[in-house]
């Protein structure tokens, strides 16, 4: 899944976000993540590396709790993801739930396991929105990405969804071994009938961070990605919206992570952990709470972790006396934690952190050929899949 | 789709997928699509909820000049409803 459209609308038709505000807003945004299994293997997913050794399951009592709780605070968009949240068989309880206390739906999926029966549960149970992931615009690298084969199920999934008379959003995570494809993606999409394509680099969490030597583009790999998604959209003729989320690490500006922590987004994990973001478990030295032994509200307003990282009180230099921190937060904890150690040190993507050159330094091996690279040319992706989850990555952090 | 002429006779509907709602928590008309959302102001909320596809832009206008005891909408309103359409807020029904 990738960062959620969270669209601000012009002065004239809405208010500002509140940005570093005293006392937090509610949970706008919930997603649940129902499940850490799934048939897929992509070895760019961000779910924790050490997933394998995740708790139980929340059962269907708890997850629609979860629901009333949270809806009672305000929040009104819901994601269901995972995971494959098909894996689980109450979706359509859950789904329904949702439905009668108001929530937005999204469901976010590979596809795999939504069968015409299920489809036809979903949107009589109040489904509002089902977002399919694509690998690539190719069978042989879909399937390959994925480390499946899941080509033609997604294109019939695709079909139902038409059928179903959803809206279809795309979502195709772009990296090194298929930013090249991006014409061919497009031309896919249209085919399908996308009403929606997301063009969402990798962000380098989880899997996706144990595979970063090998899924970094290159520079003029995405320019020439962002010029060909430009020159499609200037010829599109029919009603195609493209997103394309740019790859932060060849920015010179943080982007504002999930608006800052704890602010409008909150993630139920599988085992009911709840987080300001779905990355942030691995956050060093700080406990996140748990739905099972406390409520929604207690958990957003009050818990320490929730409230560590908001307003700016947390910040270093040089983001503490910095004018755009209320612009971008200073940028993603996670990924300033997974390149610098510290959580609280400036995201290193911005050219004002100390630490920019670990980025600089990233994107310039990225710019030599896999050929000639004796030291990753060697390293193979690692697929993300239960056995590499329990035997290799026994670390804490799962990052 | 983009040359389409908005005008008092147009009848504006919320965009397929989309759901307008009132928001208690938020205090305001919220619209809903996938995976994003608007909060609208009380002027934009006002206008939105009468888009029902069925009534024209100056039926909606004349709607809102007299719960509001004011005139001379229209303009605003034609604008508003250009804005949103550009943004595939709003579609015009044939």
């Amino acid at each position: 899944m990738s960062t959620p459209l969270t669209e601000s609308a012009p002065a004239s038709a809405a208010e500002p976000a509140a940005a570093l505000a005293s006392k937090p807003g509610p949970p706008l945004w919930l997603l649940l993540e129902l499940t850490y299994r799934c048939p897929l293997h992509c070895a760019f997913c961000y779910n924790p590396t050490n997933y394998a050794q995740s708790g139980p399951e929340l059962d269907t009592g708890d997850w629609i709790r979860v629901l009333r709780e949270a809806r009672a605070l305000g929040a009104v968009q819901l994601g269901l993801s995972g995971g494959e949240p098909l894996m689980r068989e109450d979706l359509e309880e859950i789904v329904a739930e949702a439905h009668s206390l108001g929530f937005y739906s999204n469901l976010i999926t590979s596809g795999v396991g939504l069968t015409e029966t299920r489809i036809k549960a979903l949107k009589e149970s109040g489904l509002d929105h089902i977002q399919l992931s694509f690998q690539d615009s190719s069978r042989q690298m879909n399937d390959f990405l994925s480390s499946t084969r899941t080509f033609e199920l997604k294109s019939k999934v695709a079909a139902l969804i038409k059928q179903y008379d959803y809206p279809m959003v795309l979502n195709v995570v772009l990296h090194r071994l298929n930013i090249d494809h991006v014409e061919e993606i497009l031309q896919m999409a249209l085919r399908l009938g996308a009403d929606y394509v997301e063009l969402a680099n990798t962000q380098y969490y989880g899997w996706a961070w144990h595979n970063r030597e090998q899924l970094l583009p290159s520079r003029a790999q995405v320019q020439r990605a962002e010029e060909t998604m430009q020159r499609f959209r200037e010829t599109l003729s029919e009603p195609m919206r493209i997103f394309f989320v740019v790859p932060d690490y060849f920015e010179r500006r943080p982007k504002a992570c999930m608006n800052g922590l704890g602010s409008i987004f909150l993630t139920i994990a599988p085992d009911g952990t709840a987080l300001p973001c779905h990355a942030a478990r691995m956050l060093p030295d700080l406990t996140f709470p748990n739905v099972r032994s406390a409520g929604v509200a207690e958990i957003w307003y009050d818990s320490a972790s929730f409230n560590h990282f908001r307003g700016d009180g947390w910040m270093k230099e040089p983001c503490r006396s910095c004018p755009e921190k209320a612009r971008d937060f200073g940028g993603c904890r996670c990924q300033a934690y997974l390149l610098t150690g510290d959580a609280a040190n400036a995201d290193p993507v911005c050219d004002l952190s100390p630490h920019h050159h670990l980025v600089t330094e990233a994107v310039a091996r990225a710019e030599v050929p896999a050929s000639s690279q004796p030291a990753h040319a060697e390293r193979p992706l690692v697929f993300r899949s239960d056995l590499n989850s329990a035997t290799l990555f026994s670390d804490k952090s799962g990052a | 789709m983009n040359a389409q002429v908005i005008g008092p006779e147009s009848r504006p509907a919320i965009m397929r997928g989309f759901r307008l709602q009132w928001e208690a928590a938020q205090n305001a008309q919220v619209l809903l699509f996938p995976e994003g959302m608007i909060k609208l102001n009380g002027s934009a909320g006002e206008i939105m909820k009468r888009c029902d596809g069925a009534r024209t832009i100056a039926e909606i206008t004349a709607d809102l000049e007299r719960a509001f005891a004011t005139a001379g909408l229209l303009d605003d309103v034609v604008r508003f409803v250009e804005m949103a359409v550009g943004k595939q807020w709003l579609r015009i029904t044939p």
